[in-house]
């Protein structure tokens, strides 16, 4: 807002010889202006038009794409009913919405109990806030070949655990019923700091005379959890499971390291993996832009209408 | 005196509420360290036993013998130096990177509001919107031909840095802290005779050290945990990161040499949250709660 001030500084009529150069030095002024303060942006928005902007172009491009022989032809809606002729292209799709609804049992629900949990404490709260982040830190290939070994069905460190209980030995990763929840709990562990940070900041936002007006009432702890705790949090925890759901459709490097793509009979095959699969094992660019073209279509009508409902029961 | 939460302080200060407030704690703290310190633990440990004993049943708590030359032999066979270097040397370019055009750019968009720039911003953060997976097959083709400059980047530290810079989290982050310094600061200095390059540096940078703090560390954490870009964009197993490297050799060393390896990769980014742990948590929530 630094141009105006010329003007502002001239008297307000002026003759009209005088006019034409304060209005031109303004002008070159405002120039000058939006010149040096384009210049701070030309890198990043080079960078983005690179990388960001002209791959969304040609994600939409390329999923009506054919390319054969280094020669890229119109392809139309074949890319597409090629992929939704695909066996592999319902597979994925259930193991996706499997890991999204196992993964918000787990990770959507326990990271909260944890904070609600951890705020009521009075001590050693910065420890434990440290080590639920900790995993975050650690580089995925280390967490994840720690949880194959610990998933090993010879050696591993499960088998013993629950042994203890009685719980006869599982194969975990190896077999098509627990492979996926196995893979889960393993995605939960990882990277369940995040979001347990961010609950307990909004839970620390909670005021207090809120929880002494419930006990007038008479209300129980849980009555307090769900008619307060929840309600003042409500905001963040929409705006975490739209996150959620958004980020675990997405799913792909757990399972890809941890059973080595597909899992037992395609049991943890995601809908990433098999976009992997389409441009990376079969050459298949085109596909695999139908593919990611059908996931972003469904995430973002998913985003619209959630966002919708909730502005309508905002009112 | 800390706010009141769920459980009301006189529950708390009966004799029934403390046996149970002491019981959860310490039930809670010794399960959190075993859950979340636990595999670190076995991690370390596991590292320095023998190939026998690390795969025998059940596993043992404490080495029965102790063989600190596995991290050696670890660092030798898998060229670890190698990897680290390598980690470090795309980790800290990004970063360069994203300090120096995402700060420009944040600046630029909150104090110097030049045309369009709300429009730019949007298209920025329209790309938090885009699923990341489903930019990969395009962005990749995109590095494997650049248009314009005709460049393939494969293999090369660019193919990292370069699109580290369309962080539109961070630029965010940048942009709301800035907004936040006082307009009267920075005209102040351009009636000194200050440009705009010299506003940024000697007003607004040192002032914005914490969230500068924070995005650095977030760039840095960001290279060091990716899997899937750098897998596609670096083959060459000579310029691979510590996470690709180590897969791909996952198979070809024995047991107790793998997690010395991994003990090895975890430690930077482990270090660098234990000094910048408070930045990391404040970072975190001030990204997450008005977002």
């Amino acid at each position: 807002m630094s141009a105006p001030t010329v003007s502002k500084s001239s008297p307000a009529p002026v003759r009209a010889p005088h006019q034409l150069p304060v209005r031109r030095a303004s002008l070159a002024r405002a120039v000058q202006r939006n010149l040096s303060a384009h210049g701070f942006l030309i890198g990043a928005v080079l960078c983005f038009s690179f990388f960001s902007w002209y791959p969304m172009v040609r994600e939409f491009l390329l999923a009506f794409q054919k390319n054969k022989d280094g020669r890229t032809t119109w392809a139309g809606w074949s890319n597409l009913s090629y992929v939704f002729n695909d066996p592999a292209f319902w597979q994925a799709w259930r193991n996706t919405l499997l890991f999204t609804g196992l993964a918000l049992v787990l990770g959507f629900a326990v990271p909260f109990l944890v904070a609600v949990l951890l705020n009521e404490f009075r001590h050693g709260q910065g420890y434990l806030r440290m080590l639920v982040y900790l995993p975050v830190m650690l580089p995925p290939v280390a967490s994840v070949l720690l949880f194959k070994y610990f998933y090993d069905p010879g050696y591993g460190l499960f088998n013993r655990i629950i042994g203890i209980f009685g719980i006869p030995d599982q194969q975990w990763l190896q077999s098509t019923s627990t492979a996926m929840i196995s893979v889960v709990v393993a995605a939960t562990w990882m990277n369940m700091g995040g979001a347990t940070l961010i609950y307990l900041a909004a839970l620390q936002g909670i005021p207090g005379e809120l929880y002494e007006a419930a006990e007038l009432d008479g209300a129980g702890l849980w009555h307090k959890i769900w008619h307060v705790t929840i309600p003042q949090t409500r905001l963040i925890l929409s705006l975490m499971f739209l996150m959620q759901i958004i980020a675990t459709m997405q799913v792909f490097t757990e399972p890809f390291l941890l059973t080595n793509g597909a899992g037992p009979e395609g049991s943890t095959m995601t809908v990433v993996y098999l976009i992997y699969q389409y441009a990376f094992n079969f050459n298949n660019y085109g596909g695999a832009a139908a593919l990611g073209l059908v996931l972003l279509v469904l995430l973002a009508g998913f985003s619209a209408v959630y966002v919708r409902l909730g502005r309508t029961q905002e009112d | 005196m800390r706010p009141r939460t769920l459980i009301s302080p006189a529950q708390l200060g009966r004799r029934r509420g403390k046996v149970v407030y002491w019981c959860v704690f310490a039930l809670v703290m010794v399960l959190f360290t075993l859950v979340f310190l636990g595999p670190m633990y076995w991690m370390v440990s596991g590292g320095l036993k023998t190939t026998q004993e690390f795969v025998k049943s059940p596993p043992t708590l404490v080495p029965t013998s102790v063989h600190p030359g596995n991290y050696g032999d670890a660092w030798r066979v898998m060229d670890l130096a190698k990897l680290l270097g390598n980690t470090l040397y795309y980790a800290f370019g990004a970063l360069a990177f994203q300090l120096v055009l995402d700060v420009a750019a944040a600046y630029s968009l909150s104090k110097l509001r030049p045309l369009f720039g709300n429009v730019i911003l949007g298209m920025m953060l329209a790309t938090l919107m885009i699923p990341a997976t489903v930019l990969v097959v395009p962005q990749y083709l995109t590095v494997l031909d650049v248009p314009i400059f005709e460049r393939n980047l494969l293999n090369s530290p660019w193919v990292i840095w370069l699109p580290s810079v369309t962080n539109a989290f961070n630029i965010f982050l940048l942009k709301r802290f800035f907004d936040s310094i006082p307009q009267e600061l920075l005209d102040a200095a351009s009636i000194d005779g200050a440009s705009a390059l010299r506003t940024l540096r000697s007003v607004v940078l040192p002032i914005s050290r914490p969230i500068l703090g924070v995005v650095s560390i977030f760039a840095v954490v960001g290279v060091w945990k990716d899997f899937l870009w750098p897998m596609l964009t670096l083959p060459d197993p000579g310029k691979q990161t510590l996470n690709v490297g180590i897969y791909s050799l996952a198979s070809g060393v024995p047991e107790n040499w793998l997690i010395a390896a991994l003990t090895i990769a975890s430690l930077p980014t482990l270090i660098l949250f234990l000094l910048f742990q408070r930045n990391i948590m404040s970072g975190l929530t001030a990204g997450g709660l008005k977002g």
